[in-house]
């Protein structure tokens, strides 16, 4: 693992998880035995210039979200949408432009936006034109 | 064989535990890992993968980590089709013997590619595993220009996009070839399943996904990657981008059933103009110059022509 470039080995293996493991597609990422080489254990954080916030007042839990992240960092649990993996998450937008609610529950803010102050100064409801 | 898992509506598909991790060095907002979640999130069978040189494998093997929670393998950028087949063809052996560790798990065989190494370098290992009737799904990542290498075009790369090695300026429009029809070519294989997939219609995706799985064969599915890199928009309109496609029928959603019956799978309410789709692309930017007219009324009489081929060969069911 702490290997350099220079010792790349010519075929490697890697293992995903610690031990021999069952039945990985019913274990929530909670409950699994993550191996130091899952980029499970990684972080992408510093890529991100803008984060999505939640705001759970208006979620209605269609999971819109949940399925269009392309970086598992939407976590879902028992049909609830439950909150944003910072540690995954590369702020590419994608579960606010999708998220269907009226003011939306999930926003981009720059990055060093305080939480608390993004969530009281949160848009109204947008009233339709006409 | 292993009972189907039950995906009614979305709610329902939300509480599967992915076995694809994030922290994989994919663009933000790109569409690869939407479709991989799909794809392996529409089954709980044990999965054994495999994947052709490309942005997903270069992107989710970065040593020392791997982003996937199920037996994968990386060989070179033709063989991701092979790589499988010799593991099934290996399961399938040692069955026959009775040497499996454990027998009653039974992994479903599946390799992923982009389009790079589906339509060009891998095409031949592709047609062999197909010929050969390995059981096992091929994925096309299909994001229709080499992407991972800095934006060459591929066979699959369509008329009038600009690539690095087919620029646009003074003299050129861009690519001058058409798409290559690669699903005509994998049914013309005699494929049991062949069908075009998006990742904005999961449903559809994990539908046919899993019809796909449960059949016995080498099956073909083209999932459509819009490339925020590549097709230049930003990243949050991935979703936007793919709508625009399936809904302009730039990117028709069809199945291909044992290389003769074709089934159209989505029919858009209403049907937008295929410059809406092209517009909104930044390679595709020169088209909308007046010399370049030419080349976007060719391509929607091309899509209305293919479209109509599609309804026409649905309707007579052959």
């Amino acid at each position: 693992m702490n290997n350099g470039w220079n010792d790349f080995e010519i075929g490697a293996m890697l293992r995903s998880f610690d031990g021999a493991v069952n039945g990985i597609a019913t274990t929530l990422q909670e409950d699994r035995p993550y191996s130091k080489s899952n980029s499970f254990t990684a972080s992408v954080a510093d890529w991100r210039i803008e984060k999505p916030i939640f705001n759970k007042d208006y979620c209605i839990d269609c999971q819109f979200c949940w399925i269009y992240c392309p970086d598992i960092s939407i976590i879902s649990r028992d049909k609830k949408m439950v909150g944003v993996d910072y540690d995954h998450c590369k702020g590419c937008g994608i579960c606010a432009e999708v998220c269907p609610t009226n003011p939306k529950s999930l926003l981009m803010f720059a990055e060093q936006e305080d939480e608390d102050k993004a969530l009281a100064g949160w848009p109204e409801k947008e009233k339709k034109e006409n | 064989m292993s009972e189907m898992k039950k995906i009614k509506n979305l709610k329902e598909f939300s509480t599967s535990a992915d076995r694809f991790e994030g922290a994989n060095l994919l663009c933000p907002g790109c569409a690869h890992s939407i479709i991989v979640r799909e794809v392996l999130n529409a089954t709980n069978d044990d999965l054994i993968l495999a994947a052709s040189t490309g942005c997903l494998e270069v992107c989710t093997a970065v040593y020392p980590y791997t982003s996937w929670d199920a037996s994968w393998i990386h060989i070179g950028f033709e063989n991701g089709s092979t790589a499988v087949a010799g593991a099934e063809a290996m399961y399938k052996a040692l069955k026959r013997k009775g040497r499996l560790k454990q027998p009653d798990r039974e992994p479903k065989f599946v390799a992923f590619g982009g389009d790079g190494a589906s339509y060009d370098i891998g095409f031949q290992w592709i047609s062999g595993c197909f010929e050969r009737g390995h059981n096992m799904m091929y994925v096309v990542l299909d994001n229709e220009v080499y992407a991972n290498t800095g934006g060459q075009r591929s066979s699959s790369t369509p008329i009038g996009a600009s690539t690095t090695t087919a620029p646009a300026g003074r003299v050129s429009y861009g690519e001058k070839m058409n798409k290559k029809d690669m699903l005509a070519i994998m049914a013309a294989h005699g494929s049991p399943y062949v069908a075009q997939v998006a990742p904005n219609k999961w449903k559809d995706m994990v539908k046919k996904i899993q019809h796909g799985l449960a059949t016995e064969g080498p099956v073909f599915i083209n999932a459509m990657s819009a490339c925020t890199t590549e097709w230049k928009f930003l990243p949050e309109d991935t979703i936007a981008i793919s709508d625009l496609a399936t809904d302009s029928l730039v990117f028709p959603l069809y199945e291909i059933i044992d290389g003769r019956k074709l089934n159209i799978t989505y029919r858009p309410k209403n049907v937008i103009p295929v410059k809406d789709y092209l517009g909104a692309q930044g390679r595709f930017k020169h088209l909308f110059k007046p010399e370049n007219k030419h080349v976007l009324d060719e391509w929607q009489a091309r899509v209305d022509r293919d479209w109509e081929y599609l309804q026409r060969r649905e309707e007579a069911g052959v």
